[in-house]
């Protein structure tokens, strides 16, 4: 039973990956890039949340949605201003300013925030205690359901944007072929942009669950970028359903190693991850013939 | 420009040319540069010494990571799981009763054997994804040490072996390893990319497809960048370890190591052969000014290494170089009789030029 607890468990925690992997996803879907300092952008959205609710002392809720709206246009300037120029000097370029961007991040948060834990949990109210006892050993808590069910909801919401909307055609077009889409009257650099804010508003979500459900220091970024990478890597580039089955395998993972040892469960996720380069570099979903 | 006929009395009139006087003397003075730090420990105070390892030290993860990634287009934010590796390797070693600086030599060949296998699993991706995937690879290795009570666990371990030496001989002799260390390193690189696989390597680093296309082995020439680029911060994780006698897995596999890699190859010139040693330089200045400004050293480091790649991307050395047409340590060729001597504003041409040239010999 311990086992199908983990399983359980690592589910729920999958559906937190996939929300934090899927902005990742995005923008190296529509601009071709990695954003390495995706997991210090989840964390400084976690911490304005928290300063919101600190000094506003607006419910979390409304504190949530106005950080939110602040990070979009922080991904959208990060695009403007960082991206755009980046993207210009080739593909070695983008990875070095944004590894530079997550150094600058962390290090300024370590500045203003001292580098203690901080936790949103103690703001969430209800949601962070209530469970649902189904044996003595198999409980399901009220907030991973609440986080799965917000991936669930964000990541089938980014696939109905792209497939269904018509800013949805533009990213995909422009993704595609730039030069194209501009032919067409698309405005890549527009397209671009919103596509940034887009992902470091999901990034940001993330980022503030996981205060909720944890705690953020300054320096919890590159973790969480390795886990949303991974998450990628394992459900396959491309692919959003894939990156939640990527965060499900590598929650699973986590939650098994854990149970195994508890300082093992991000070596766990590693190895996993590790083994679908090895064995499947195309994400588990791809066919085997159509591995490149 | 000119006609057809016009334009083989041209090519007759070019010549190719690696050495210039301006060079010669350079490099003759670098080498004699080595000769004389040698004599640094008996010379100089031991503070001194300490201090010129630590550079030492920064110089070789600076050619290492500009090696991956202005020659080999590999952005790796892993080379710190090698680092690691030297000196956890070392640690190992040594607690087996080995002679603790041949248990350095060793670790570093130990690391060189690691990125074997790693290279097989890590090249198959490209740009962003090899970056990360090679911190997930250092993150691995962190975490088996952290688990691992023998090796100090989190808190970190001592090399308690060197004890058996005297301060100023342990000095001494981890100040010569690392000046040996180094100038392999940079005679190896040197070397390798004047030879025919260096051409190779500055068109991979040129433009990948279009080698593949003339029939470079793009993935050979990254395999052994990447072996190459291991074993050397293996060696810096190796004398680190000797310069502070104590580690902790936190730092030594950390990535702000990657972070001060990038930094120096960026500001000093990104696909040079002088540009590193010179950003390790300035790194190594930087840190003795403003090392205990903490959080604000880091911010500092972050945004120039930012506005270097945005407005700069050549770095000093790169710009300077390209300016006045000048190349210390000759890597590529010069094709005198043009309009203008020196490298192409591009920085294409040298590596065209030496394909040129290896054509017609």
């Amino acid at each position: 039973m311990t086992w199908v607890n983990a399983i359980i468990q690592g589910i729920m925690l999958g559906g937190f990956y996939a929300l934090l992997a899927c902005g990742l996803s995005l923008m190296f879907g529509v601009m071709r890039i990695i954003n390495l300092a995706h997991g210090d952008l989840a964390v400084l959205g976690a911490f304005l949340t928290w300063v919101l609710v600190d000094k506003t002392h607006f419910p979390l809720i409304v504190s949530l949605v106005l950080a939110l709206i602040v990070m979009f246009g922080v991904g959208w300037a990060l695009q403007r201003v960082l991206l755009e120029r980046s993207l210009r000097s080739g593909m070695l370029i983008p990875l070095l300013t944004t590894f530079g961007l997550g150094i600058v991040i962390e290090n300024l948060l370590l500045e203003a925030f001292s580098p203690d834990v901080r936790s949103l949990g103690g703001n969430a109210g209800v949601v962070t205690t209530a469970s649902w006892r189904i044996t003595d050993q198999l409980s399901i808590s009220a907030l991973g359901i609440l986080i799965l069910g917000v991936a669930i909801i964000v990541l089938g919401g980014l696939h109905l944007f792209l497939a269904r909307t018509s800013l949805g055609r533009a990213m995909r077009a422009t993704a595609q072929d730039p030069d194209t889409a501009e032919l067409v009257g698309v405005d890549s650099r527009s397209v671009y942009a919103r596509a940034a804010g887009i992902a470091v508003v999901t990034a940001a979500l993330a980022g503030a669950f996981l205060a909720i459900r944890a705690v953020v220091d300054p320096s919890s970024g590159p973790t969480q970028l390795i886990f949303a990478f991974e998450a990628v890597v394992i459900g396959g580039f491309g692919s959003l359903w894939g990156t939640l089955l990527g965060g499900f395998v590598l929650g699973v993972a986590q939650t098994i190693g854990a149970q195994i040892d508890p300082q093992s469960s991000a070596l766990a996720g590693h190895l996993v991850f590790l083994a679908v380069l090895a064995f499947r570099s195309g994400g588990i979903l791809m066919a085997r013939g159509a591995e490149a | 420009m000119s006609g057809p006929q016009g334009g083989t009395e041209r090519l007759s009139a070019l010549s190719i040319q690696r050495w210039t006087p301006l060079s010669r003397a350079f490099t003759g003075g670098a080498l004699a540069l080595a000769a004389a730090l040698i004599f640094v420990p008996v010379l100089l105070s031991a503070n001194v010494t300490q201090k010129l390892t630590s550079l030492f030290i920064l110089i070789m993860i600076a050619v290492m990571w500009n090696a991956l990634a202005g020659y080999g287009g590999l952005v790796s934010v892993g080379q710190q799981a090698y680092i690691g590796i030297g000196a956890y390797g070392t640690v190992l070693l040594a607690h087996q009763g080995l002679e603790p600086y041949a248990a350095m030599v060793l670790a570093v060949v130990l690391s060189g054997l690691v990125s074997v296998p790693a290279s097989y699993l890590l090249l198959r991706m490209k740009g962003g994804q090899f970056a990360i995937a090679s911190w997930v690879f250092a993150e691995v290795f962190a975490i088996i040490v952290t688990l691992r009570v023998d090796l100090g666990a989190g808190t970190g371990i001592s090399l308690i072996e060197l004890n058996r030496y005297g301060a100023a001989d342990r000095q001494a002799f981890t100040y010569w390893l690392t000046l040996a260390a180094t100038t392999i390193t940079l005679g190896l690189i040197f070397v390798l990319l004047r030879s025919r696989l260096g051409s190779s390597l500055q068109a991979i680093r040129d433009d990948e497809d279009a080698a593949a296309s003339v029939g470079v082995k793009v993935m050979a020439g990254k395999r052994i960048l990447y072996i190459i680029a291991s074993t050397g911060c293996g060696a810096a994780g190796a004398m680190t370890l000797a310069n502070t006698l104590f580690i902790v897995p936190s730092s030594i596999f950390s990535v702000k190591w990657t972070a001060f890699m990038i930094f120096m190859v960026l500001v000093g010139g990104l696909g040079t052969f002088e540009g590193p040693i010179i950003g390790a330089v300035i790194l190594f200045g930087i840190q003795d000014l403003f090392a205990d400004e903490g959080g604000w050293y880091l911010v500092g480091l972050g945004m120039t290494a930012i506005l270097f790649a945005l407005l700069l991307p050549r770095g000093l050395w790169g710009t300077v170089g390209e300016r006045f047409g000048i190349q210390l340590m000759p890597v590529g060729y010069r094709v005198r009789g043009l309009g203008r001597t020196g490298r192409s504003p591009t920085g294409v041409a040298p590596a065209d030029e030496a394909a040129v040239s290896r054509a017609e010999v």
